[in-house]
């Protein structure tokens, strides 16, 4: 004889008290969802906020101008509006710091990745990685009067504001993200890689060299172009150390002005909002984020691939 | 032996399913309930109530059809086991009853688990997986006891329901871990970490946690495959002694447990029932082949 | 030995042997190059440390902490600084740390995977690489002269709050990722929805993550010099905010929000940018400050990391 059970059903199960709960958790998800597009919104603005200040501005410049004009004068008589020299300050000032960056960050990155032992790195990591959190007007001062001074012994004729002093300061300040990222990169190569190397006699030099680094390529590429972004954005240690004079020029011992120094530059002035002054700040903070932008996308692209790839 | 409920079922509970039900007193009397009482030996034991009914259950992940026109029935304050080789679809069918597989996307139910007495439909999409969650409860193949108290573990489903007063909750947490045979081992230490526990002792603690808010069907997936042998031991006694509180439904990939704890078993085999039948019937005289080469050890 | 092939050169024992050592030189030298420069890097922080406070160190002193900014060096101090940049804190805490750890809960534990939720990664990952700068000019034109904020404290810590949002959003998603899936599951099936498995256990299990998150933004935020001399903070302050607390009813103010500030990274900036050499001593000694702030955030940020870890093991 078969029947269906008949005991009594949980009487713990409240329908009300679970539609309330569901209710709540509407509620909350929608709330949780309006910080989430927070991030939407603000890349939103900025971008529209970068573009509409940049057409007023190109109302009064032309693009060709812009892009070709030799000068950048906006606040003289005699206005020039030539973006040339402050890319020229970035580019030059972004060269000299991955010139210490790029083989510093790596030689270390392999070093931790395939020759330090768990705990020395586990130990020098967080401490590299203070190196990056130092705050940049700090490094400011030091390359002003620390970095400065010591270039001037070995070159009597730099002057005191200078794009190398500045430049390798910054170099200085990426090393720890160029580490962090290319020692993410090697350690995702797989260790049967490693163990096919060894097993053939190689030592551990020959093995980072020759597989770890080629089997972690575009982690490093992405490393390096990361690190392009982050010397590109930088502001304070150009501002304090390279001087603020537009000047263009590729020769890391003159002073110049970057992109990012021209306005903190314009910004310690005090200029009406709306005038030419005004929008040329957003103009230009327009080219510097166009920049950081396609160094970004490349970056992270690349960082993808390698994290794919194992 | 027999046993008359005296709770009156509900009118829907009465729509005649299986044939027998026809000898049943109509609707609205009470509902007298057959059991035949369980003698040691575990024999020739039929179905006698059915908690829940399965039919023509199918299961989706995306396209990939994982388990096929199940039916089957299972038997109210009994342990049915599933057993099968791995892949089959034996913890994927297990997790249909509390609707584990709605927490990812793109998965889909056809069919019906008839939950008795109130009728409803567990994978229909008239009811909210919460609710049968909160009816049916589940035990894991690794403990998972919350990094709080033994005492918060066992009251968070209490908690969950609204239980706020403290008499209440401790009462209910006693009954639960006494239930569940660990309440001589923990009494003195409520307040301390479920961490601490043994994995043994972690594991009774999470069927306390599930007995605590009385389920209708308590599930176990593999609740021994990471547990040493004498923990293993005490489970397998504990399941056999929660058979008068709770219908359980157990998936283990160990043959022995299967044919020690369960009433009935089911042998499932890509994703589809191969046969169902006594525990006793099943491991001595299989019907099917397939059933046999598997208790044998042929494939596994 | 006629009658045996010839051996190759390179499969010679004894040029395999030389061969070996060479590259086992080469393999040493790498190590010590990789060590010296490692510490190189480490011994400038210290450097640097050391050459503030030692720079500064005519300058430490309670009038320091007390004075305002003065023509004359030795009398300037850092009272509006290091008050502006405490209530500019304030504000990007209680506005980054929510929405951060809001839209961290979102991303892991609620967004379906769709090309919607694709975005709103994209846009984190994205903002974290944004110059800060361009943020300082964001504000400039959305909170200053938009909402008409100003140049004042509100406009201030809510920029830096923008600033920091993806560093939250990013630990709090990792220490979330950390709670294993069989937490989440054991409390599904007991019938939570899936804010009570959030609220009752993802979001305390990941504490100790979130709380590195946010002190590592706070401690990236209090050094930021470029984006609030963008909006445009005034550095010669000789005065306070109000005060957040008054002696009538509600005792409480959020006047501060709206006035003027500066702040110590500024403070330092201008100093630093005067020709007069005496102020380099008023600049060291600020930027000890801060420097040693930053450091004390960041070691508590690892301690705490550390401490959780340590405590539930799962």
């Amino acid at each position: 004889m078969v029947s269906t059970a008949a005991t009594q059903s949980n009487d713990l199960v409240s329908r009300s008290g679970l539609r309330y709960r569901k209710i709540r958790d509407r509620i909350i998800e929608t709330l949780l969802l309006a910080a989430g597009l927070v991030a939407v919104f603000t890349t939103l603005a900025i971008v529209v906020i970068l573009l509409t200040e940049s057409s007023a501005f190109f109302e009064h410049v032309s693009l060709k101008d812009f892009l070709t004009d030799t000068m950048w004068t906006p606040l003289f008589a005699d206005a020039h509006y030539g973006i040339l020299p402050l890319v020229a300050g970035t580019l030059t000032t972004t060269i000299v710091a991955l010139i210490v960056a790029v083989p510093v960050g790596t030689i270390i990155a392999i070093y931790l990745s395939e020759f330090a032992s768990h705990r020395l790195r586990e130990t020098v990591k967080p401490i590299l990685e203070l190196l990056g959190a130092v705050p940049t007007v700090v490094y400011g001062y030091f390359a002003l009067t620390a970095v400065t001074p010591l270039l001037q012994k070995l070159m009597p004729e730099l002057p005191g504001f200078n794009m190398l002093s500045a430049g390798l300061v910054i170099g200085l300040m990426i090393v720890p993200y160029v580490a962090s990222v290319s020692e993410d990169a090697m350690r995702s190569v797989p260790r049967y890689m490693r163990e096919g190397s060894y097993a053939m006699g190689a030592t551990r030099l020959q093995t980072a060299l020759r597989v770890v680094v080629p089997g972690a390529f575009s982690g490093l590429a992405a490393a390096f172009i990361l690190g392009i972004s982050r010397a590109v954005g930088e502001t304070m240690v150009v501002a304090i150390a390279a001087g603020m004079q537009p000047n263009f020029t590729f020769d890391p011992r003159e002073q110049a002005a970057t992109i990012t120094a021209y306005i903190v530059q314009v910004s310690l002035g005090d200029l009406p909002h709306g005038s030419i002054g005004y929008q040329s700040i957003f103009a230009a903070g327009l080219v510097l984020m166009l920049i950081t932008l396609i160094f970004n996308v490349i970056g992270f692209s690349l960082t993808r691939k390698f994290r794919e790839a194992y | 032996m027999i046993d008359t409920s005296t709770r009156a079922a509900p009118e829907s509970t009465l729509r005649n399913e299986e044939p027998a039900r026809s000898s049943q007193p109509a609707a609205g009397a009470a509902t007298p309930r057959v059991t035949i009482a369980v003698d040691d030996t575990r024999q020739a034991r039929a179905i006698t109530s059915v908690k829940a009914q399965v039919e023509n259950l199918n299961f989706y992940y995306g396209q990939n059809r994982a388990l096929k026109n199940l039916s089957i029935p299972i038997a109210d304050k009994q342990v049915t086991a599933l057993i099968g080789p791995s892949g089959c679809g034996k913890s994927t069918f297990l997790r249909c009853f509390n609707r584990m597989h709605d927490l990812q996307p793109d998965t889909r139910y056809e069919g019906s688990i008839t939950l008795h007495p109130d009728n409803i439909n567990l994978v229909g999409s008239g009811i909210d997986p919460i609710e049968v969650r909160m009816r049916i409860g589940m035990v894991f193949q690794k403990p998972n006891p919350f990094p709080k108290t033994i005492f918060e573990n066992v009251a968070y489903g209490l908690r969950l329901r609204g239980v706020r007063n403290r008499a209440t909750l401790a009462e209910e947490v006693e009954k639960a871990l006494r239930g569940a045979a660990l309440w001589d081992e923990v009494k003195d230490r409520l307040q301390d970490s479920a961490l601490a526990l043994s994995g043994g002792q972690m594991q009774r603690l999470c069927i306390a946690r599930a007995l605590a808010t009385t389920p209708e069907i308590l599930l176990f997936d593999e609740p021994t495959s990471a547990l040493d042998p004498i923990a293993t031991a005490k489970i397998e006694e504990l399941i056999s002694t929660l058979r008068d509180q709770v219908t359980v439904l157990i998936v283990t990939h160990n043959m022995q447990q299967a044919a020690r704890v369960s009433d009935y078993t089911a042998f499932m085999y890509l994703g589809e029932l191969i046969e169902f039948d006594e525990a006793a019937k099943i491991f001595t005289n299989p019907s099917k082949k397939a059933t046999e080469d598997y208790i044998t050890g042929r494939y596994g | 030995m006629a009658g045996l092939p010839t051996v190759p050169e390179y499969l010679n024992p004894d040029s395999i042997r030389t061969g070996l050592s060479r590259r086992k030189v080469l393999d040493q030298v790498f190590v010590i190059v990789g060590l010296v420069l490692m510490f190189a890097c480490l011994g400038i922080l210290a450097v640097l440390f050391m050459n503030l406070v030692l720079d500064g160190s005519e300058r430490f002193g309670w009038d320091f902490f007390t004075n305002f900014p003065s023509r004359r060096a030795e009398r300037a101090g850092i009272l509006g600084a290091w008050v502006g940049t405490s209530l500019i804190m304030l504000v990007t805490a209680f506005c980054a740390v929510p929405v951060g750890v809001a839209a961290a809960i979102y991303l892991e534990e609620y967004a379906p995977k769709n090309w919607f939720t694709a975005i709103i990664e994209i846009n984190v990952t994205n903002l974290a690489g944004v110059p800060s700068i361009v943020y300082g000019l964001l504000a400039l034109g959305l909170f200053v002269y938009q909402f008409g904020l100003g140049q004042s404290i509100a406009a201030a810590g809510l920029t830096l709050a923008l600033l920091i949002l993806p560093i939250v959003i990013v630990a709090t998603r990792e220490s979330i990722r950390a709670v294993p899936k069989s937490i989440r599951e054991a409390a599904y099936g007991l019938g939570a929805t899936r804010w009570e498995v959030t609220k009752d256990h993802v979001l305390p299990y990941s504490t100790g993550g979130i709380l590195t998150g946010m002190i590592l933004g706070l401690s990236r935020a209090i050094g930021e010099t470029a984006p609030i001399i963008t909006i445009g903070a005034l550095s010669f302050i000789a005065f306070l905010p109000s005060s957040p607390i008054t002696s009538e009813f509600p005792f409480i103010s959020f006047a501060w929000l709206k006035d003027p500030f500066t702040a110590m990274p500024i403070q330092m900036f201008n100093w630093v940018s005067r020709p007069d050499q005496a102020f380099q001593a008023n600049a060291a000694a600020a930027g000890a400050i801060l420097l040693g702030m930053t450091l004390l955030m960041n070691a508590v940020a690892i301690w705490i990391r550390y401490r959780f870890r340590k405590k539930i093991n799962w």
